[in-house]
Parts: structure tokens; C-alpha cells; sequence
């Protein structure tokens, strides 16, 4: 069947590279008005282990206008090289400039392993790569690592894959993909799942400048306006954090979740049925749908502890549980359990705290 | 000017119902123990062909790939006010990823006339957000993600709010389009009374086919065969007839889907056991609080 829009369609980019064994690893470095993003710096940590184990370069691809300062940061980060597309149209994120760029950089160098931050960016780009390129992608992985696979159906091993680790149904299970040979292997990350690197300011890199080629037909969109909304707490970087649950009952009694949060310098945060019963806005949510975290503390006041709740603050470094329920599955991950109401209890914890202060 | 809408949908499993019960000692999930749903964000999908249909006349047509059973939320979608639904079932679909899916949607795609085509962003079982890109790719048209609001429409051109996580951006862009769209788009509507009354019958050639077997234990094969017509035509001519596509209806390369289509493999699937850590009971007295915040400071958890 004819359609009538068939004549103003663009060029479609469409390639398959072989499995190239000695490829180099890739990070996506995802910038936006010349501020890299906190997600593939966060990758980059992750990246490095890989490139190291398969004995390989790390390499981070900026694409941008006038970002060539932030190379620096990308090798003290850990890249050994950046391949730098600096180019006026890439200024502003656009689907279909970024993914040709990246076709072509991807064909070029065939890396073996290409990985973006699981941002909006990133989510939206990534599948449009795979799509042209044919290759296989994982959306959302919580962890990476390199790993051998036997075959069912032949036995065959294949050796050094990148495993692929993520959540799904809700959180309920953990699955491990993989990709054999539909290269390159590429994966979105979560955001908040691996620590920021420190950043070594003796570590060198070779910055690759690399020709860009693009026109109009690359920029399908016209972006009119442009609102950022800055987010009202920033868990990510909370050392101490202090979480309310639905337990805690209403939004005058979550009064208590910010008090204990305050006395310990903590940022208040919570599950998304205490944002979903209106006690706290969005911004403060952790685990799936939220923010994952991983602070020094995790007070976790009157939640149950809902496998996608875990999903975002099981791998904070302490966890105190309070909650009348002895059955409640966040008792599982605490180190501390306390049994009871919480409407005693943290009023005495806020009370022994400051009575401590100095 | 009318818009052609394609929306496509999926049938989930109703993945925050899962408990214990629905999981196999592999820690593999059994579907057939979760209620299967019409994706909610596939339904804010509908609802925005739906309002751009209210404001400006056109033509909807809703696709969806899956078992059979899937049959129902093409119904829902015709209670709500689609014109035409699109069963895509074939054993031979099975196992595939995201990859091959949006190679079989974007043959399916191609049989029709579209100016917008609409996705939910993501499905809940699996949250990828990856089919709505990959499907624009193979359709080789613009893609505008994370749609929060229709802005405008207005001949060959569409103005959407997008939300980008920190904020949102209004994007500009020309006919034809993908659209994915987010749950906070829109309130989806209700199936409506009326639209229910016409539409319970719609059925796909699978469920009747299986109805007159049922219908007609003692008929032969023969006679079912000749009932089936039958039946199939009537509904047709009362518009009530699924139309059921299989991978060749589509002129499906099968090379690019099910398992051979797929790059992605699964190596291994855990449940979520989370271990016990060393624990320690803490009494709800001012003692048993003293005790553990002093730890805390000690250990400079707590500065």
C-alpha cells in the first residue's frame, strides 16, 4: 500500500558489524550545554574493570558543540581515549543527529562493547542505534561484568561476553542477557547504581577529533522550549538518608521522617506509596520508579520493604528497620531491627541524637 | 485535516501483583498465574490517538502481537473508541526480543497508512522503553519519546511536550511520527457503554474457530470448516471481525524474528533472594536506642 509520506523520508543508516573480538570498550558520554552527565561518569568505573579484564582500551564518545574541555574529566575519569565529534548542529541532543554520528564512529572503530547512561538521552538513543545497527541491547542493567557462556543447543563456550545484569517483572527477578555474536554488545546502566569515580588528574588520555558529517535532514525535530525543573533534593549524594513508608500514615505524620532526617543532616525520602498517598513529593522517591541510592545510612521508617523498594537502597552501607510488623520484608536487609511504633520510637531516636550532639 | 493513528499495545502480565506463589523453584515467573492486562501506558497511548481523533477526525488503528488471548485488549481498544484492530500471532514470533518485536510491528506498520504512529514508552514487565525507537528506525520517520502533552496539530506538523526527566521540552517536528507517551499524559477513558454493547462480539478467526468447535462437538471437520465461514463473514460484514495476521501476512523475513531475530540472549535468571546480612534486634527502649545510636557514632556512620 502506497503512503503518502513515503517521499520525505531520511536516509536510514543500516549496518552490521562483525563480532570484533578486540574491539575497545565504549562509553556514550552524555553531555548536555557543555555539563557532562553524572551517569556515564558513573559508568565509567564500571567501563574500565571491563576494558581491563578483556585487556582492552576504554574509550568515551563525546559528541557536541565546543565540549572539548570536558575530555579532560572523561580520561581522569578512566578513558584511554576520546573520540570527539564536535560539531555546531550536535549543540543541542537530537535523536537522529547523535545516532547518525554514533553509526558512523560505531563503523568505523567497531567497539565491542558500546554502553549509554539509562537517561532519558540515553534511552532514547540507544534502541535507534541498535535498531540500524542490528545489535543486541539491554535496557536498564543494575551491574556488568565479563563472563563465559556454554551454548544449550551445541555446547559451544563463548568466551569473555559481556553479562549484561538487570532487574525485571517489577524487580521480582534478576536476569543476566547476553548477546553471542550480533555485536556491538550494548546496554543502557541506571543511573545511581555505580559509584562516581574520584577522578585521577595524573591519568592521560589521547583525544581523537573526529570528522562529523551532517546536514539538515539529521535535525528532523525543532526544539521550541526548553524547562529544567531542578530536583527539590538530591539523594543521590546523601550520605545519611531517612525514608518513610506508607506506615507512617499521613503527611502531617511524616513530619517525624523529616524531623530525624534534619537532626542527622540527612535528606528525607520515601517509597512510592508515601508519594502516591500525596506525604512527599516525587522527587524524594527511592527504588525502581525513584532514585536508587547507596548512603552511609538508611533509616527506613514504617516500610515494608516492597522487593522494588529494595530494588533502589539495598545496597546502602547501614540499614536501620522500624516497623510494627515482624513479618515486613525490610527486616530481611537491616542490620538493625527494631520492632515496635514508630511514633515512639523515632521521637527517641531524635531525642538521644541531639542529646548527643555536642 | 484527519490523522491516520496506529497505536500499538501489548497484553502484560500484571506484574505488581507478583507474590511468591507465582514464581517456579527456578526463579523463572509463571505467567499464566498473573492476570494478564491491557499495559498502562499503551492505554495513554490510545487515549492521545483517541483525542486527536475527537478534535480532528481520522482513522485508528490498534495492533497488537501476542498469544491469541491477546484478542481482549483489542477489544477494550474498540470499546474505547479504535476503529480497527490487528491480531499479529504466530507460533514462530516466539522468543523474541525487542529487536526482532519491532521488526515484525514495523512489517505490519508498512501494510497500513499512518501520519502518527503511537507507543506506550514502556511495558511493565519488561520496562526496556526500547520498541517505540527501534520501530521508528525500521520505519526510517522521526521519533519523539517521553510525550507528556499534544501541544498542537496542525497540518504536516506536530508540537509535543516531552518530558526529559528534569523538566520538560516542547519539540516541533513534520508528519509522519512515532510517538512514545508516559503515564502522566493523560487520564486514559473508560470503555464506553455503547461501544461495549457493539463491540463484545468482535472476535479474531482463532475464537471462532474455537467457539463452533465448542458450539458443534458431533459436526466433522468439514462442517466446522463451512460453519467457521460462515460465522467469519458475518461478523465481518457487521465490522466485527479481528483481523489476524500471521508472520507471512506481514511478509515477514524470518530470519529477523523469533529466536533466530533476536541478538539478545538470556544466560541465566535469579530470583531476588536478598540475603541476610548480620543483623542485630534492636529494642524499642531509650537503652536499646542509646546502644545503637552510640554504635553508629563510633563507626562514624553517624558524624
Amino acid at each position: 500500500m502506497s503512503n503518502r509520506w513515503h517521499d520525505i523520508r531520511y536516509t536510514r543508516y543500516e549496518f552490521m558489524i562483525d563480532a570484533n573480538r578486540k574491539g575497545e570498550v565504549w562509553v556514550f558520554a552524555e553531555q548536555h550545554g557543555g555539563r557532562l552527565e553524572d551517569t556515564p561518569l558513573e559508568l565509567m568505573s564500571k567501563a574500565r574493570k571491563l576494558a581491563d579484564t578483556l585487556g582492552v582500551k576504554l574509550a568515551a564518545a563525546l559528541l557536541g558543540d565546543k565540549v572539548k574541555p570536558l575530555a579532560k574529566k572523561l580520561v581522569q575519569c578512566g578513558a584511554d581515549k576520546v573520540y570527539l565529534a564536535d560539531h555546531p548542529l550536535l549543540g543541542q541532543y537530537q535523536t537522529n543527529s547523535y545516532a547518525k554520528v554514533m553509526y558512523d564512529l560505531i563503523h568505523k572503530h567497531e567497539p565491542q562493547i558500546v554502553l549509554y547512561g539509562a537517561t532519558v538521552a540515553g534511552r532514547d538513543l540507544a534502541p535507534r542505534i541498535a535498531s540500524a545497527a542490528k545489535a543486541g541491547l539491554t535496557a536498564d542493567c543494575t551491574d556488568l561484568q565479563i563472563g563465559d557462556h556454554t551454548a544449550a543447543k551445541d555446547n559451544k563456550v563463548h568466551k569473555n561476553l559481556l553479562f549484561q545484569i538487570r532487574p525485571a517483572f517489577g524487580g521480582n527477578i534478576v536476569a543476566t542477557i547476553i548477546n553471542l555474536d550480533r555485536w556491538p554488545q550494548m546496554a543502557t546502566v541506571r543511573e545511581g547504581v555505580m559509584p562516581m569515580p574520584q577522578g585521577d588528574t595524573s591519568r592521560k588520555g589521547r583525544i581523537i577529533e573526529e570528522a562529523v558529517e551532517l546536514s539538515l535532514e539529521h535535525l528532523p525535530l525543532e526544539i521550541l522550549d526548553e524547562h529544567k525543573r531542578p530536583k527539590k533534593v538530591d539523594l543521590k549524594a546523601a550520605r545519611i538518608i531517612v525514608a518513610g513508608g506508607a506506615g507512617v500514615g499521613s503527611k502531617d505524620n511524616f513530619r517525624l521522617v523529616w524531623d530525624l532526617a534534619n537532626c542527622l543532616g540527612g535528606a528525607p525520602a520515601a517509597t512510592r506509596a508515601a508519594v502516591d498517598l500525596g506525604f512527599i513529593d516525587h522527587d524524594h522517591q527511592v527504588g525502581q520508579t525513584g532514585t536508587t541510592v547507596r548512603p552511609s545510612l538508611y533509616i527506613a521508617v514504617g516500610i515494608s520493604g516492597a522487593i522494588q523498594h529494595q530494588a533502589g537502597m539495598a545496597q546502602s552501607q547501614k540499614i536501620v528497620a522500624i516497623n510494627n510488623d515482624p513479618d515486613a520484608p525490610i527486616f530481611q536487609v537491616a542490620h538493625y531491627k527494631i520492632l515496635g511504633d514508630l511514633n515512639e520510637i523515632v521521637p527517641l531516636m531524635i531525642k538521644t541524637i541531639k542529646g548527643k550532639a555536642p | 485535516m484527519a490523522y491516520k493513528c496506529v497505536v500499538l499495545i501489548k497484553q502484560v502480565p500484571d506484574t505488581k501483583r507478583i507474590t511468591g506463589d507465582v514464581m517456579n523453584d527456578d526463579g523463572t515467573v509463571k505467567r499464566s498465574a498473573l492476570p494478564a492486562i491491557f499495559n498502562p501506558e499503551d492505554l495513554n497511548a490510545l487515549e492521545t490517538a483517541l483525542e486527536i481523533k475527537d478534535r480532528f477526525g481520522g482513522h485508528i488503528t490498534v495492533i497488537t502481537m501476542g498469544l491469541p488471548a491477546a484478542a481482549a485488549i483489542l477489544r477494550e481498544s474498540l470499546y474505547r473508541g479504535a476503529d480497527d484492530a490487528i491480531l499479529i500471532t504466530d507460533r514462530r514470533c516466539a522468543a523474541s526480543d525487542t529487536l526482532a518485536t519491532s521488526y515484525i510491528l514495523s512489517r505490519a506498520v508498512k501494510k497500513l497508512d499512518y501520519d502518527i504512529v503511537l507507543c506506550g514508552r514502556q511495558a511493565i514487565d519488561g520496562d526496556t522503553a526500547q520498541v517505540g525507537p527501534q520501530l521508528a528506525e525500521k520505519l526510517g520517520i522521526t521519533q519523539i519519546t517521553y510525550v507528556e502533552q499534544l501541544i498542537e496539530l496542525s497540518g504536516n506538523r506536530i508540537t509535543a511536550q516531552r518530558n526529559i526527566g528534569n523538566g520538560w521540552q516542547q519539540v516541533k517536528a513534520e508528519l509522519p511520527v512515532l510517538l512514545t507517551v508516559i503515564g502522566e499524559a493523560n487520564e486514559p477513558r473508560v470503555a464506553a457503554a455503547k461501544k461495549m454493547m457493539k463491540y463484545k462480539k468482535a472476535s479474531t478467526p482463532i475464537e471462532i474457530s474455537e467457539k463452533i468447535k465448542a458450539e458443534n462437538p458431533k459436526a466433522d471437520a468439514a462442517e466446522i470448516a463451512e460453519l467457521i465461514k460462515l460465522r467469519s463473514k458475518s461478523l465481518e460484514e457487521k465490522g466485527l471481525l479481528i483481523k489476524q495476521w500471521s508472520l507471512d501476512h506481514v511478509e515477514a523475513d524470518l530470519s529477523w524474528c523469533g529466536m533466530s531475530g533476536s541478538p539478545t540472549k538470556v544466560h541465566r535468571i535469579q530470583s531476588v533472594v536478598l540475603a541476610a546480612k548480620e543483623s542485630k534486634d534492636v529494642e524499642p527502649t531509650p537503652d536499646g536506642i542509646a546502644d545503637m545510636i552510640h554504635e553508629l557514632i563510633e563507626e562514624k556512620t553517624i558524624a
